[in-house]
């Protein structure tokens, strides 16, 4: 297990170079002039030259990028023109939002995904296998913006249930929290949940019919013991990377939901940046989370050996 | 957490909402929707136009305008311009206090004028060019000395440029004073989180709060309209500006909610590529004047306006409506002629000309792009429609890479504001590349004229010039559509979009 992890570990590094060379030399292919969007209406040519000068956009495309990586080595991200503000404290700001959404999502997701991939491979072909995948189709199908619009119209505009959008710290009002986060985490669980129970639902049957479930079974073990005991375990390995991949999906910020909701979370802020070419944001917030991604890729790793014994060598 | 735990939470919060939503508004905030977050807010810094909604509430300037477009006392009571036009002296409102408790004096005048000057990045420069000096006379009376006569420049001091901020806070906070602004206005800067909210309470020592009857504004920029309805219909906003005009006639007609609309100061219009690039010269729209006169008479103004904006904007012609004092009548909306637009390609030899029109991906400069374009094949244009995401089309527009481009501007108090930069000689804002130099000159002869009859005869020269090179061709100038609750009242519909905070209240 050790050395897995030390080689584990050691692509890290390379992996983040070749992430940051390649978040800096993308945003360079976006047309547009960073600074002649972030002059605003009057486009005043000092304004825009001052703002060039600041983005180091006067300097040639190396030079810059040395700029950008020494900051990044020494702690700083840069700031951003248009607010203001330090990228590192943007995302600082928006970071526990985000991580709050996301956890939120991934609870409703497997807690609907995995019972219902199990119910659905229990009875396979049978009408909980059809009403699950129904509900899975469903899930899978329905886009975010429009569920998200049509659960604001039913419980905060016809009902008064919930709050329409925004965001109240859960430091502040914890239930207040809950209500405005409950619609969104449930827009993006629900997608998830979806794709989970899928997944579930293939990895049980392959499972369920192998030597040792049958042996299990032979041994006059209850079907419940077997359900959950014996087959469940080897299914989720699948199952847990993909809740992995899925929650560093949801880290890098779920666009469209959070625009919906007007949830304050990397979503938002990146979209944000992207149109208004606020580059030091995009470049911070896109390293970042692809650093969490690959933070999160090597837990599920981890996850694996607890979860199969065989693993622990 | 176990589920029946879990259940407990989604109850209680459920509970709380619904006991949230139908209690009264709290009675002190006024809750305000934007339609997006705004930059920095340092008034010397700032660049958009929803910033100005908050400094509206924030930052008193020297001067206001009123729905007339009169320009009105704030922070200066009264002023005076000097024989030659050279010089302008205000006396200044006595009692003034900054939100940290400094005086507001003629040395604050000062300070703040020679900010906006010289401050690496300042927006305002440009606006107070012609200022050269600033001199304290008194205490109280301060003087802006300029290098030439400039008649926009009391209508520069009733925005940004006239904003005032503590000199010891901007002092202190360098260029990060936009993260915690100190001004003079109603209510002062308590926090901002970005893309959340901004939050504002009442400045118990304003000069005029007999005016004021909230403790608390909160801004909180939503940017999808739909939504940003929602949340005034559940009850989470009091004020929500920018709706819809598809919505318009759903708020109008539902008794808690009232519907204000004001005719904007700026303008929707199409910019033609007459001589920003060398592509001009080749295009049938950039080199012949007939051909741009006949895509101008192919188009039906009313009908654009009731199938892109629901009937919500007034038909236009011009850099301003028809309803302000600057308008050129001398050349009245022209109607639709699809027979002479034709005869006029015929004559130019070029019957079916291209034309590619370049639009930005918001949904109203996409429904005006298909309707002109279908408008255009009736008198023989073939219009392309490029869609461009905004930034990339501003680049192409900088460049002279396009034909057409549709473009809308926010608009100025002062007229010059809406024409300037767009058709003098190498400015900015000129994408269409005109260059006239008996436009430059009317221009600036506007600019030193300070009797509006003279001023608006020089318009009456200038529009007799630029409506036939149409280097823009204006369509129409939007309803500004606010929808508040019917709680609300004392609003003073401004036609620049702004929100004043004096005199609202909630009954």
């Amino acid at each position: 297990m050790s050395t897995y992890l030390a080689r584990r570990l050691a692509t890290i590094l390379p992996t983040l170079l070749f992430v940051t060379i390649l978040i800096f030399s993308l945003q360079q292919l976006l047309p547009g002039d960073p600074a002649k969007v972030l002059a605003g209406e009057e486009q005043d040519p000092a304004v825009i030259a001052y703002l060039q000068k600041k983005m180091h956009l006067d300097q040639p495309l190396p030079v810059r990028y040395v700029y950008w990586l020494g900051g990044v080595l020494t702690g700083d991200l840069g700031e951003s023109l248009r607010m203001q503000k330090p990228v590192t404290a943007l995302i600082a700001e928006k970071l526990p939002v985000t991580i709050e959404l996301a956890l939120i999502a991934i609870v409703i997701a497997l807690a609907i995904g995995i019972p219902a991939g199990i119910v659905s491979a229990v009875y396979k072909n049978r009408w909980p296998d059809y009403l699950a995948n129904a509900v899975a189709l469903w899930g899978l199908s329905t886009p975010n913006f429009w569920l998200g619009i049509m659960l604001i119209l039913f419980f905060s505009v016809q009902l008064g249930w919930l709050p329409a959008s925004g965001y109240v710290s859960p430091f502040e009002d914890l239930r207040a929290n809950l209500a405005a986060m409950i619609m969104p985490a449930f827009v993006l669980g629900n997608a998830i949940a979806a794709v989970l129970m899928r997944h579930t639902r293939s990895a049980m049957l392959q499972v369920m019919s192998s030597d040792y479930v049958r042996t299990a079974r032979a041994k006059g073990l209850n079907e419940r013991v077997v359900v959950l005991k014996h087959a469940l375990r080897n299914a989720l390995t699948p199952v847990v990377t993909l809740g992995a991949l899925e929650l560093g999906t949801l880290l890098s910020g779920a666009v469209l939901t959070e625009q919906v909701f007007t949830i304050p979370g990397f979503g938002k802020l990146i979209v944000d940046a992207v149109f208004n070419r606020d580059y030091a944001v995009v470049q911070g917030v896109v390293l970042f989370t692809a650093t969490a991604y690959i933070a999160l890729n090597l837990l599920a790793d981890l996850a694996y050996f607890l979860i199969n014994p065989r693993l622990r060598g | 957490m176990t589920r029946a735990a879990w259940n407990r939470h989604l109850t209680a919060a459920i509970a709380l909402a619904a006991t949230l939503a139908a209690a009264p508004a709290f009675a002190q905030t006024l809750r305000f929707g934007l339609a997006e977050d705004p930059d920095v807010l340092d008034p010397t810094l700032a660049r958009t136009f929803v910033g100005r909604i908050v400094f509206a509430s924030l930052c008193d300037k020297l001067f206001d305008i009123d729905d007339k477009l009169n320009i009105v006392p704030q922070l200066a009571e009264s002023w005076q311009w000097s024989a030659d036009g050279k010089a302008l002296t205000m006396k200044l409102r006595p009692g003034v206090t900054f939100h940290d408790g400094e005086k507001f004096d003629a040395a604050a005048v000062k300070f703040n004028i020679e900010r906006h000057k010289t401050m690496a990045g300042s927006n305002r420069r440009g606006e107070l060019s012609l200022v050269s000096t600033v001199d304290v006379v008194d205490p109280m009376t301060a003087r802006l000395n300029l290098s030439q006569p400039f008649s926009p420049l009391l209508a520069q001091l009733a925005d940004r440029a006239g904003m005032m901020v503590s000199p010891k806070a901007a002092q202190a906070a360098g260029d990060k004073f936009g993260a915690n602004p100190v001004c003079s206005g109603p209510f002062k800067f308590v926090e901002r989180v970005a893309q959340d909210r901004i939050v504002l309470e009442r400045y118990p020592n304003y000069w005029n709060k007999g005016a004021i009857h909230f403790d608390r504004i909160v801004f909180l920029p939503i940017v999808d309209a739909t939504v940003r309805l929602a949340n005034l219909k559940s009850g989470q906003l009091d004020f929500i500006e920018r709706v819809a005009a598809s919505d318009a006639a759903a708020v109008s007609s539902d008794s808690r909610f009232k519907l204000s609309k004001i005719t904007e100061i700026g303008y929707q219009g199409i910019t033609l590529n007459v001589g920003k690039s060398d592509l001009a010269k080749t295009t049938a729209i950039g080199k012949d004047r007939r051909v741009r006169e006949a895509f101008e008479l192919s188009l039906d103004r009313d009908g654009i306006v009731q199938v892109v904006m629901e009937g919500q904007a007034t038909v236009g012609n011009q850099w301003v409506a028809p309803e302000n004092p600057f308008y050129a009548k001398n050349m009245p909306i022209p109607k639709r002629d699809v027979a002479k637009a034709k005869a006029l390609l015929a004559a130019a030899g070029m019957p079916n000309p291209t034309v590619t029109l370049m639009t930005a991906t918001t949904s109203d400069a996409q429904k005006i792009a298909q309707v002109v374009q279908v408008m255009a094949k009736e008198a023989g244009f073939d219009v392309k429609i490029q869609s461009t995401e905004f930034a990339t089309s501003l680049n192409l527009a900088d460049k002279g890479q396009f034909d057409a481009y549709i473009l809308a501007w926010s608009g100025r108090a002062d007229p010059d504001g809406n024409i300037y930069s767009f058709d003098a000689c190498k400015q900015p804002l000129n994408y269409a590349g005109f260059c006239k130099p008996e436009v430059d000159q009317l221009l600036n002869e506007s600019r030193t004229t300070a009797d509006v009859a003279a001023r608006r005869a020089t318009y009456e020269k200038i529009a007799s010039i630029v409506l036939v090179e149409r280097p823009i061709i204006y369509i129409y100038h939007r309803h500004w559509l606010w929808a508040y609750t019917n709680k609300l009242t004392g609003l003073r519909a401004i036609p620049d979009g702004l929100v004043r905070p004096q005199g609202l209240k909630f009954n």
